[in-house]
């Protein structure tokens, strides 16, 4: 299929190369790079043909503008239903469930993005500084209480965004340990499909009750605002499972990649851990390097011209985050990790409509995680050599399983 | 410079008040973006033009207004 030779003797190879299958191997010993073959399919063409394992002929798209500029344009559709996926046939795939906009488009999208944006404003999420700094530090307490080493993703990683989205969705404290454990079950790869089923289903089941709590007796959070809203009591618990998926596992694997990433490169580390100025602009870099929420797909919903090329209706697109954001053109030597540059305008919160509602949130949870891990633990180290960490290989959220790390006691 | 805001486009992402904090807010009650400063000082300039190239939605318009005395100054 890659070597077909051309029918036409005038078809000019280098304009219209034959369709790619997506590269997904990360180069050996690099383990936060994309594959190799992305940086070399992008300077050939930013936007080109790319096979799906269904048979579809798509679009992959991996130029920093091209990506910008498809994530903004409304002739590009975010609905589930008319993608194909990139990593296996998986047949027809299913219209978002309720509460889940990502897969909306339009006035059924702006129905529910309008109805959160006022409580994930930039004010709004530095007022939960404190929180964020308080649960931050009780994590570091356990972590020295239990002394090394210890799996940095189960003590640190997840608690920290776990705990604020309780904090978000207004979850009692008498029942922050029961949701915490089907949490971290939920994201857990070493669970069996039958422990993460169960896991989700007392999740629902947890969140469709609260939004009756809530009703019967509202209190001073997300989803007691939101019963006031049109949304039925179906969408409201959709939204609640929604938002803990999406802002759990990538906050999660920021947290611990990123932590990895800093141990890795140990000048970067001491120049957070020793200025805490860094630490927002280190966040923006941070995500441009790890990109951990890769890729994304969207269906054209008529024909486009865009970048000398024509993508058909009903084409899917895959948005290759990875791929922008360590473009050249973008980003000088963008496959070093330099905290100190201006890593501003990555689309590692994606762009466009769908821009991350979290990004506000995500961002006060690192800046003021990392920092507290290394100040607290300034001789923090791997307690593994770097080889035996468990990458989470072509999963939605690139990230480790786990990280075990130690220091030195006073 | 005029800015021009287009608050029916804005998805309340807080691109804007995080990285032009002296030009850009966002409403407290729906999220979106508030002008703070329609003729912000040119200390503002090159953060308020950041901002509207970052903004996701397209919602907001800067456009360089010809100030008296300066003819071609970026
Ligand atoms: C570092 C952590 C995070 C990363 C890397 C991340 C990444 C992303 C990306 C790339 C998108 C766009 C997807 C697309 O357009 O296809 C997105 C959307 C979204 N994110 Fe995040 N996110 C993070 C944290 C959060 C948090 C903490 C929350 C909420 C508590 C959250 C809630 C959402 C929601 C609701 C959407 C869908 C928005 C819409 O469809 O309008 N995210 N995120």
């Amino acid at each position: 299929m890659h070597n077909e030779p051309s029918t036409s003797p005038v078809h000019d190879a280098a304009q219209h190369p034959e369709p790619v299958t997506l590269p997904t191997e990360r180069p050996a010993g690099c383990p936060f790079d994309p594959p190799a073959e992305l940086a070399q399919l992008r300077e050939e063409q930013p936007l080109r043909r790319l096979s799906f394992p269904d048979g579809h002929t798509g679009w992959l798209a991996t130029g920093h503008s091209v990506v910008r500029s498809i994530m903004a344009d409304p002739r590009f559709s975010a609905r589930y239903e008319l993608l194909h996926y990139p990593l296996a046939d998986v047949g027809d795939i299913p219209p978002a469930p309720p509460g889940e906009f990502l897969g909306l488009d339009g006035l059924e999208h702006t129905r529910y993005r309008r109805l959160l944006m006022g409580k994930f404003t930039v004010r709004r999420m530095r007022q939960l500084t404190e929180r964020v700094e308080q649960f931050t530090a009780e994590c570091l307490d356990a972590m020295e209480s239990h002394g090394g080493p210890v799996d940095l993703v189960e003590t640190f990683a997840q608690p920290i965004p776990g705990l604020m989205i309780c904090e978000l969705l207004g979850v009692p404290y008498a029942e922050r340990d029961f949701f915490q454990e089907h949490v971290t079950t939920l994201f857990n790869q070493a669970a069996s499909e039958e422990e993460r089923g169960t896991a989700m289903a007392a999740m629902m089941e947890y969140l469709q009750g609260l939004v009756l709590a809530k009703r019967a007796e509202p209190t001073d959070d997300l989803l007691s605002d939101l019963t006031t809203s049109d949304l039925t009591d179906e969408e409201l618990s959709g939204v609640g499972v929604f938002l803990l998926a999406a802002g759990f596992d990538t906050t999660a694997n920021m947290l611990g990649l990123g932590t990895f990433a800093l141990l890795s490169n140990p000048d970067q580390l001491a120049a957070l851990r020793d200025d805490p100025g860094l630490a927002e602009g280190a966040v923006e870099e941070l995500m441009r390097y790890l990109t951990v929420a890769d890729p994304t797909l969207r269906s054209a919903l008529e024909d486009v011209e865009i970048a000398g090329q024509k993508i058909k209706a009903g084409e899917t697109v895959l948005l290759s985050f990875q791929a922008a954001n360590r473009d050249p053109a973008k980003f000088l030597e963008p496959d070093r990790l330099d905290l100190h540059r201006k890593a501003t305008g990555h689309v590692a919160f994606g762009h466009g409509p769908h821009q991350c509602l979290g990004q506000q949130l995500a961002r006060v949870e690192m800046a003021v995680a990392f920092p507290a891990l290394l100040t607290r633990f300034p001789t923090l180290r791997l307690a593994v050599p770097a080889e035996e960490v468990p990458f989470r290989a072509n999963m939605n959220i690139y990230g480790v399983h786990r990280l075990l790390v130690t220091w030195d006691k006073e | 410079m005029d800015i021009t805001l287009h608050r029916d486009r804005c998805v309340g992402a807080g691109m804007c008040a995080l990285t032009a904090p002296g030009v850009f807010d966002q409403d407290d009650e729906d999220g979106r973006v508030v002008l703070l400063d329609t003729k912000p000082s040119p200390a503002h300039h090159a953060a308020a033009r950041l901002a509207a190239g970052l903004c996701p939605a397209a919602a907001i318009t800067v456009t360089a207004a010809r100030e008296p005395g300066s003819s071609s100054t970026p």
